[in-house]
């Protein structure tokens, strides 16, 4: 549980930054909130010799809205997210995953920028914000670009991002008006990465679905959109024999690792639990 | 008298004595983070050793290659077992009779077994080490299953046990053998099952757990070469063996060598053994001349330094078809992992596990434990429990709601049927105790009125007819739990650890402005013994607790004890408290009497003092009698005011308790949801009733743990795959249900304050309630048991293997 040595950067621009990631190459790593990263150095299983903080770039803080969309600053912390009463209004379903997401201590230093960035499965943002259709904005010495987070991941730990690149913010298209919204996540205790989760945008129109948007955590390697499952209950009322179909077409995606939380089986089973909760409960707030 | 005279009650208050809820005296300083831990220990110089681990769960070390680690700055010494064995060390003797590599030699025997000890001037630069310590392994086939240990082909774990075919407790029937042990009759016994009307047979495991408390196992040496003293700071329970310990493996003259237990953050049985950490430490002291310390981590304390529980218990029970208990029958199979390391008297190779016929009149009943190698760490404490008393107490409760469910009886009903009575006491039980004190039926039927148990029975047979009418998902299930307890080893008759009896101790010593200073044997680890000691002596003499110091930890100045675990403190150093009160009570009595100018037996005790028999004016205060006893005693006597006792309980002490726990589980996620937790414990005479209740508290957050989740699991490969506490249960406030405490009075005959021990309670009798609850939840469906632990996943997976999800 002791690190291995690294220098330590605190750059003070997001130029700067980059310049120095690209120059120091493969052995250095952007440290934002420091609650996946530095867990993994106690461990050892990520030993970077440069640390590049990014605490010291103020053009990474900040929550705005833009006409319809709101852009979160790559270091907004998740207790930001939780205190603003922007997302509070124009996003609640942040605020729902936030809460679900470790506990006060670790929401104070965790970044959004970090969550989205790493890249482990387990993390609850990056299913969320395909769920929301947002993008990120990617920049590096070659300039910036805006990649959608529905083909961000690759793999655990594996994403869009080269060599150098720092994730600088999130842009996040409002849900419409009256939409409905869950996160469902089992876990076994508070500070537990999800057994399984789904997150649920939709609106109803007279009753019925009219859009809908699902997103898994923690059930594959890679978060995933359940574009069957959200396909199934188009035009429905939600009732039992949809919510099982949507389900099954959610299972039929996922590919859970076995661990403690569970045999495969399991986590699969919980998955589609946890999409006909989600469904019922955005249901349930829509308008 | 005029107003400012203090009435009766305003005396008595003052004194803070037993039954007051006085507070903690030690929080004043742990709330404000003012303890002095072990790892607060820096001295100057001082070094910092750390551990190459195995990663293998059983392999042949072939090779072990330090040198690109000497070349790490910082880095002074890498310490193999080679080293160890220049100085006699490489293996130490256990508790249990048995021996334990420090540092793996030949061979490791289990997932990160202690292999090589890397001495740095930082901690940094010794893990930086650790990482540049080169190991050759020849992997071996791993034994993790307990149930494989003795097929004819199992893997040879204990290769230094090559034809020993006697160990410690007698013969050995397998190179993976370890002992066997037998209590009752057996012959009775099988009789009873031919005759019995009704019987059930069910293989009930306790899985294997840590105490896992908040501060590692940590100590640091510091050897003195010029005066040949080795001192000793560590997370001991038991400091003053530890010195003995020492003494004997090192071979250094006892009095040469100091051992500190400073502020402890919860020890459960996880600091009662001696660990490699401290051998090596110390060797390393003594090599390098320096202060060395030694902090485990939080994956080391889980996977090497001990584990509790595994007990496989194949029970039976013979019944009459009325639900008269008339056998009970039960076969263990013991995983004590590499090395027999259990913290137990010494001849009790499995604890006290004969308290397994628990709260019932069994007429007879056998036992027999076989205790077995596995690949797996080595450890078997007493995790918040008298010696094995939580794995008994797990199988009779949880053998006693099977057989309830055979006969078609309230498993509530069948224990009232089958309690021993209060006339019965004290009882000799058929498996060789005797009970002190009990009225089990009254504490029963106290919980079940309190709890409206009726009306739960009702509720739970609607609730189930819905289910089965597919109108909800839930089901529920109300845990009974009734335990006896067997604690306060013990009577020099039948306990010792390395033949040293297991008495304790207590010194008083009291000043002339009527405060004084207390010490004891016994080492608290949060349990508040500088708050309750004080009590049990202000009641008995008649100084106010606060004027009362109590300190424990420090081999050169408290007196010799055996330590803190299996709810000792209060049965034995309860009792040498107030035997050495007494002592000093007596002789405050002569002094009071030489200055009152009367007889002796013309004095009355008072609250605070003596009286005059008849003339209730003429008094003597035992603020005034401490002064007297630094100046004016009677001619003949020795000045002062102290005493010491050591005290060799007469019995052991057996608390006993109602719990009862009412649940319910959503079968589509195994999600469950703990509705009301009720406790009674009855602890016989109660000191701090609000200690009492904290403890309870912890111990049933403990039991609830244990119960819903927390496990030490091994994969077949044999690594543990519950290493952390991400994936270890460790409940947060969030998760811990809400704890109803409640209690009976049943003094014990036998000890000077009645007191019976509170601290384990909760952790025994906690775990069958819960896992009853379970168990009774699913039982409609058609089960008779479901293993623990009960974690999500697992009752999700009895619900689909009972037909309840698709
Ligand atoms: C006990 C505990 C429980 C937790 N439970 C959950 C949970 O249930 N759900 C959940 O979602 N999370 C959980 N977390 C993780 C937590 O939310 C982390 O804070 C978050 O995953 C990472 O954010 P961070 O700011 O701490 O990033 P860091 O740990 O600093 O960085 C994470 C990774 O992203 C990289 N990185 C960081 N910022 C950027 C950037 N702007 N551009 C490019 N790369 C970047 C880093 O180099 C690193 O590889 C838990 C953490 C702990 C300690």
């Amino acid at each position: 549980m002791i690190p291995g040595p690294f220098s330590y950067h605190r750059p003070a621009t997001v130029a700067d930054a980059v310049k120095l990631l690209s120059n120091l190459g493969d052995e250095a790593r952007p440290l934002a909130g420091g609650h996946s990263l530095v867990p993994m150095m106690k461990l050892r299983l990520a030993t970077p010799e440069h640390l590049v903080d990014l605490h010291g770039i103020a053009g990474l803080k900040g929550i705005r809205r833009d006409g319809n969309t709101i852009v979160i600053g790559a270091m907004a912390t998740q207790h930001e997210l939780l205190a603003s009463d922007e997302i509070g209004r124009s996003l609640p379903i942040l605020d729902e995953t936030a809460l679900l997401i470790a506990d006060p201590q670790v929401r104070y230093r965790g970044t959004i920028g970090g969550n989205l960035a790493n890249g482990d499965p387990g993390n609850d943002m990056p299913a969320l914000m395909m769920t929301l259709g947002a993008s990120y904005r990617l920049e590096g010495t070659s300039g910036a670009r805006e990649v959608a987070a529905s083909e961000f991941y690759q793999g655990a730990y594996f994403t869009a991002l080269e060599p150098g690149e720092l994730l600088t913010s999130v842009a996040i298209p409002v849900p419409a008006a009256g939409h409905g919204y869950a996160y469902e996540k089992l876990k076994r205790k508070v500070g537990d990465y999800a057994t399984a989760a789904a997150a649920v945008v939709l609106t109803m129109a007279g009753g019925k679905v009219a859009t809908c948007k699902i997103g898994l955590t923690n059930l594959s390697e890679t978060p995933l959109l359940a574009e069957d499952a959200a396909k199934a209950v188009i035009g429905t009322s939600l009732d039992p024999a949809t919510l099982k179909k949507a389900a099954a077409a959610a299972e039929a995606i996922m590919s859970p690792a076995a661990d403690a939380r569970g045999p495969v089986e399991y986590r699969k089973h919980v998955g589609g639990i946890m999409v006909m909760r989600a469904l019922q409960r955005a249901a349930g707030r829509a308008s | 008298m005029n107003d400012m005279t203090p009435t009766r009650e305003q005396r008595e208050a003052k004194l803070e004595g037993m039954g007051c809820k006085r507070k903690r005296v030690e929080d004043i300083r742990f709330t404000q983070g003012k303890g002095n831990y072990v790892d607060d220990v820096k001295l100057p110089g001082m070094l910092h050793g750390d551990f190459v681990r195995s990663p293998h769960a059983h392999a042949r070390v072939k090779k072990i290659d330090d040198t690109e680690a000497l070349k790490v700055p910082g880095v002074l010494a890498v310490i193999t077992a080679e080293t160890l064995k220049t100085v006699n060390l490489a293996w130490m003797p256990t508790l249990a009779g048995d021996v334990q590599m420090v540092l793996a030699d030949g061979k490791v025997l289990f997932q990160n077994q202690e292999v090589a000890f890397v001495v740095a001037t930082d901690r940094y630069a010794a893990d930086d080490g650790i990482n540049k310590v080169v190991v050759e392994y020849e992997p071996l086939p791993p034994l993790i299953d307990p149930f494989k240990a003795m097929a004819p082909d199992a893997p040879v774990l204990r290769e230094d046990l090559a034809g020993k075919t006697t160990g410690a407790h007698g013969p050995r029937k397998h190179h993976n053998h370890i002992f066997e042990w037998t209590v009752g009759d057996k012959d009775l016994t099988d009789a009873a099952f031919r005759k019995a009307e009704v019987t059930i047979k069910e293989m009930i495991s306790y899985h294997r757990t840590h105490p896992s408390p908040l501060e590692t196992c940590q100590c640091v040496c510091s050897f003195d070469k010029i005066k040949g003293e080795l001192t000793i700071w560590g997370t001991f329970q038991a400091p003053h063996v530890i010195r003995t310990v020492v003494s004997l493996i090192a071979k250094l003259p006892e009095q040469k060598i100091h051992v500190i237990s400073p502020d402890i953050g919860g020890g459960f049985g996880n600091k009662v053994g001696a660990y490699p950490g401290y051998i090596c430490a110390a060797v390393a002291s003594i090599v390098t001349g320096k202060p060395v310390k030694w902090v485990e981590d939080r994956i080391e304390n889980l996977t090497a330094t001990s584990f509790a529980r595994d007990y496989h218990m194949t029970t039976e029970i013979a019944s009459t078809k009325e639900g008269k208990v008339t056998g009970l029958r039960v076969h263990v199979l013991a995983d004590h992992g590499a090395f027999d390391a259990c913290a137990d008297p010494s001849k009790w190779p499995a604890g006290f596990f004969n308290i397994v016929t628990g709260s019932y009149d069994f007429p007879t009943a056998h036992l027999s434990v076989d205790g077995i190698y596995t690949n797996k760490a080595p450890g078997g404490v007493a995790y918040r429990c008298s010696f094995r008393v939580t794995e008994a107490a797990y199988c009779i409760e949880r053998a006693m709601d099977i057989l309830a469910q055979k006969l078609g009886m309230d498993p509530a009903e069948l224990r009232l049927k089958n309690f021993i009575k209060p006339e019965q006491f004290p009882y000799h039980s058929a498996l060789g105790w005797e009970y002190d004190s009990g009225d089990y039926a009254t504490a029963m039927r106290k919980a079940m009125e309190t709890v409206k148990y009726a009306e739960l029975r009702k509720e739970q047979a609607a609730l189930r007819e819905a289910f089965k009418r597919g109108e909800t998902r839930e089901i529920m299930g109300v845990g009974v739990s009734f335990f006896t307890e067997i604690v306060g080893a013990g009577p020099s008759k039948n306990c010792d650890i390395l033949g040293i009896a297991m008495f304790d101790s207590c010194e008083i010593r009291l000043h002339p402005t009527g405060a004084g200073i207390a010490r004891m044997g016994t080492k608290s680890q949060g349990q508040g013994h500088e708050t309750t000691w004080a009590q049990i002596i202000a009641t008995e003499i008649g100084i106010p607790a606060d004027n009362i110091m109590v300190e424990e930890g420090n081999t050169d100045t408290a007196p010799y004890g055996l330590g803190t675990y299996g709810s000792r403190s209060t049965p034995v150093a309860g009792a040498a408290i107030a035997m050495a009160a007494r002592k000093i009570k007596a002789k405050a009595q002569m002094i009071a009497a030489y200055k009152l100018e009367v007889h002796e037996d013309d004095l009355e005790w008072d609250i605070d003092g003596f009286r005059v028999k008849g003339l209730p004016e003429k008094t003597m205060s035992m603020k005034d009698i401490c002064w007297a006893a630094y100046n004016s005693v009677p001619p003949g006597m020795e000045p002062g005011l102290e005493a010491v006792s050591y005290y060799d309980p007469p019995n052991m002490t057996y608390p006993f308790g109602a719990y009862i726990c009412v649940m319910n589980i959503d079968v589509d996620t195994g999600v469950y949801k703990v509705r009301r937790f009720y406790a009674l414990d009855d602890c016989g005479t109660r000191i701090n009733p609000m200690i009492i209740e904290g403890q309870v508290h912890g111990g049933l957050t403990e039991a609830f743990a244990i119960a819903m989740g927390q496990e030490i699991r091994y994969d077949a490969d044999g690594n543990v795959v519950t290493g952390s506490f991400m994936d270890f249960f460790m409940p947060t406030a969030v998760e811990t249900p809400h704890w109803e405490t409640d209690f009976t009075v049943t003094p014990s005959p036998h000890h000077p304050i009645g007191a019976k021990g509170v601290g384990e309670s909760p952790n025994v009798g906690g775990v069958p309630a819960f896992s009853n609850a379970v168990n009774d939840a699913f039982s409609f469906l058609g089960s008779t048991h479901i293993q623990m632990p009960h974690d999500y996943w697992r009752n999700w997976k009895a619900a689909k293997d009972l037909g309840a999800v698709a």
